[in-house]
């Protein structure tokens, strides 16, 4: 009977393939085991990090500690909120004109709205830096002030992002919605509030997504562009890698990482509700 | 309706362009207040783009439309006394049910209060009561179809637009809407304007219909004048089944005219008709108002009736085709003249459809007041 006992695999199951599921487990180890051996050894009991010594979380206690690296991470979160904030509205209203209105010189702007994502992150880097010596941009200002011109830098690169999922939402929008907001009696900015902002909300939580966790973690831009008063969390890590690899380095890493896998969770909460909402 | 019926949609020499396409060529009609008013015509005639006009959605290119007297050809949709229910329906799917209804109340400003009782008086209307709190995506389509018309009722238009309602409901829903939009429309009074392609729709639900062809109107008629009054080929193919053949008058008089059909024969009418004597002329004959018999029983059957002179509406055949619909069967008759002629037949008893069989030799005749003269 035992022959029997398994029901068969059916065309469609690839889950219950071994083949597939060597595969997967393959694709999984090769995408996570440098995340999850990052996380191990942040408990090593060892300070040059090689070696497993025993289990500590005294490298949590001092890297929490380190006020230097707080300031950072303050400083890189601040940095990916006022982004994340400017970076929605710009990416959406961009959308939104591409999508709804004809006007001069647009299909020059539909092409190049997208060019902060293809140029290489190391031109972007250089041309801030000359950028921002050639204006003179004050580098004195007190804090937050001082983040401004990560701030603009990291907005340049994240916008294009959030104009990208924004028009492949509103491709779907139907347009019959919009005349009937009008036909009952609705003015522009009411269809907008009422009627459109509701449907692309999906697309506005990704694109904030996107740009929060693009700002949070980039490293080329901002080191061009960050001053010796505005070191951001990435960039603090890489210069105490450059001294030497220890447990606080990873204990510091892995609070970041806890940090994206918890906002990523909640904005799929958040748009999964809205989506089901909305899929008609 | 009254016999002082005054004009809530006025149209009058409307056209619209689209670039080199004219999709509406200066059209103009006149809606009375109160009644079910359908616009029909194939897909891509313009009568949808008339129907936008009337909304505001699209401007005209010439012309004016008074709206209740008053001239609103400039005027946006948000600001027109009319109401519109979308082909797709367009139900907010971010909105319950209730906020649905209440949006246009809301944008208008209306107490709280008294959209709370409207809302829910609208909903009875359409028999949604009990749904305020669902969403769009917990509905069928004919109940989002619902939520569209009080969304629209709820604001006491003038006129209410219908796109093309029932093209997406199924077959047994599609008639039980058909019934209840006719009621609905008796009970609130308001004007509807519907358009569609679908002929069976627009005869069931109008009082009047605008048949449009390639922007044009082509008639404007109660439904059965439509049908047996078409006043072109047009309107006689689109509306019902119908054969045509084309013929030169031979006779016209006051009170009688004959037409002489190569492919048909001889036709007799029972009156006038107005064309110059020998003209180019086309008769129009419905399947239904042919009556078949075996040979020999025609003739017989046509001299008793004695309305038309000897050798005229009388034709012989052969049955080429047949199709069994129950209620009816459907003939194709292949004519002496090699012409097609479409003939139906009511079952009236349970066997009535054992009399033919394919092949047969048949007669057919007609009655003098059945054939129709078109002069176009």
């Amino acid at each position: 009977m035992a022959l029997f006992a398994r029901t068969p695999v059916a065309p469609l199951e690839y889950s219950r393939t071994l083949w597939m599921r060597l595969w997967v487990g393959a694709v999984m180890i090769f995408l996570y085991a440098p995340l999850v051996v990052l996380m191990i050894f942040s408990f090593n009991d060892s300070k040059r990090n090689v070696v497993w010594r025993g289990f500590t979380t005294k490298y949590y206690e001092k890297a929490m500690g380190n006020d230097q690296l707080v300031e950072a991470l303050i400083n890189s979160l601040t940095i990916a909120a006022l982004a994340t904030v400017a970076s929605l509205v710009l990416g959406a209203v961009a959308a939104v004109m591409l999508w709804r209105f004809r006007f001069p010189l647009k299909s020059a702007i539909d092409g190049t709205i997208s060019l902060p994502i293809i140029v290489p992150e190391i031109c972007l880097g250089v041309a801030f830096l000359m950028f921002f010596a050639a204006v003179d941009w004050p580098t004195d200002l007190i804090w937050p002030f001082n983040l401004g011109a990560i701030i603009i830098a990291h907005i340049t690169f994240c916008f294009p992002f959030v104009t990208m999922v924004v028009r492949s939402r509103l491709a779907t929008f139907n347009r019959e919605q919009e005349e009937a907001a009008k036909d009952l009696g609705a003015s522009e900015w009411q269809v907008f509030r009422d009627v459109l902002i509701p449907h692309i909300k999906p697309a506005l939580v990704a694109g904030a997504l996107l740009s929060f966790t693009l700002s949070l973690d980039d490293f080329v831009i901002t080191y061009f562009t960050s001053g010796p008063d505005t070191i951001t969390f990435p960039v603090k890590v890489y210069s105490m890698v450059r001294f030497s690899v220890t447990p606080e380095v990873n204990a510091a890493s892995t609070l970041l990482i806890l940090l994206t896998v918890a906002l990523t969770f909640v904005a799929l909460k958040l748009q999964g509700v809205k989506a089901i909402a909305e899929t008609h | 309706m009254t016999d002082t019926a005054h004009p809530i949609i006025q149209i009058q020499n409307v056209s619209k362009r689209f670039g080199k396409v004219t999709a509406v060529d200066n059209v103009t009609l006149d809606i009375n207040a109160g009644e079910f008013f359908v616009l029909l015509g194939p897909s891509g005639c313009g009568k949808t783009t008339l129907l936008r006009m009337i909304a505001g959605f699209e401007l005209p290119t010439e012309g004016k439309i008074l709206i209740d007297g008053q001239d609103v050809t400039g005027v946006p949709p948000n600001k027109r006394p009319v109401n519109m229910v979308f082909q797709s329906y367009a139900v907010f799917p971010h909105m319950s049910v209730a906020d649905n209804v209440a949006y246009g109340l809301k944008i208008a400003g209306v107490k709280g209060g008294e959209i709370k009782d409207r809302v829910a008086e609208a909903l009875e209307l359409v028999k949604l009561g009990g749904f305020e709190t669902r969403m769009p995506d917990q509905m069928s389509g004919g109940q989002r179809q619902r939520v569209a018309l009080a969304r629209s009722l709820v604001m006491r238009p003038k006129v209410l637009l219908l796109d093309e309602p029932l093209s997406a409901l199924d077959a047994k829903l599609r008639a039980q809407m058909q019934f209840e939009l006719s009621d609905l429309q008796e009970k609130v009074g308001i004007t509807f304007v519907t358009v569609t392609h679908d002929q069976d729709e627009a005869l069931s639900m109008a009082c009047r219909i605008g048949v449009i062809n390639k922007g044009e109107v082509a008639q404007l008629a109660t439904p059965s004048d439509l049908y047996e009054y078409p006043a072109n080929r047009f309107v006689a193919d689109f509306v019902g089944s119908v054969n045509i053949f084309e013929g030169k008058l031979t006779l016209d008089d006051a009170d009688k005219a004959a037409v002489d059909c190569p492919g048909l024969g001889k036709v007799y009418l029972n009156h006038g008709v107005t064309g110059p004597h020998g003209a180019d002329v086309w008769i129009a004959l419905r399947p239904e108002k042919i009556y078949l018999h075996v040979p020999g029983e025609g003739k017989a059957v046509k001299a008793a009736a004695q309305d038309a002179p000897d050798g005229y509406n009388f034709a012989r055949g052969k049955i080429k085709g047949m199709s069994y619909l129950g209620d009816i069967t459907l003939f194709e008759i292949e004519l002496e003249s090699g012409a097609c002629l479409r003939v139906s037949r009511p079952n009236l008893s349970r066997h009535d459809q054992d009399d033919f069989t394919w092949g047969d030799k048949v007669s057919m005749h007609w009655r003098a007041d059945s054939p129709v003269v078109l002069l176009g």
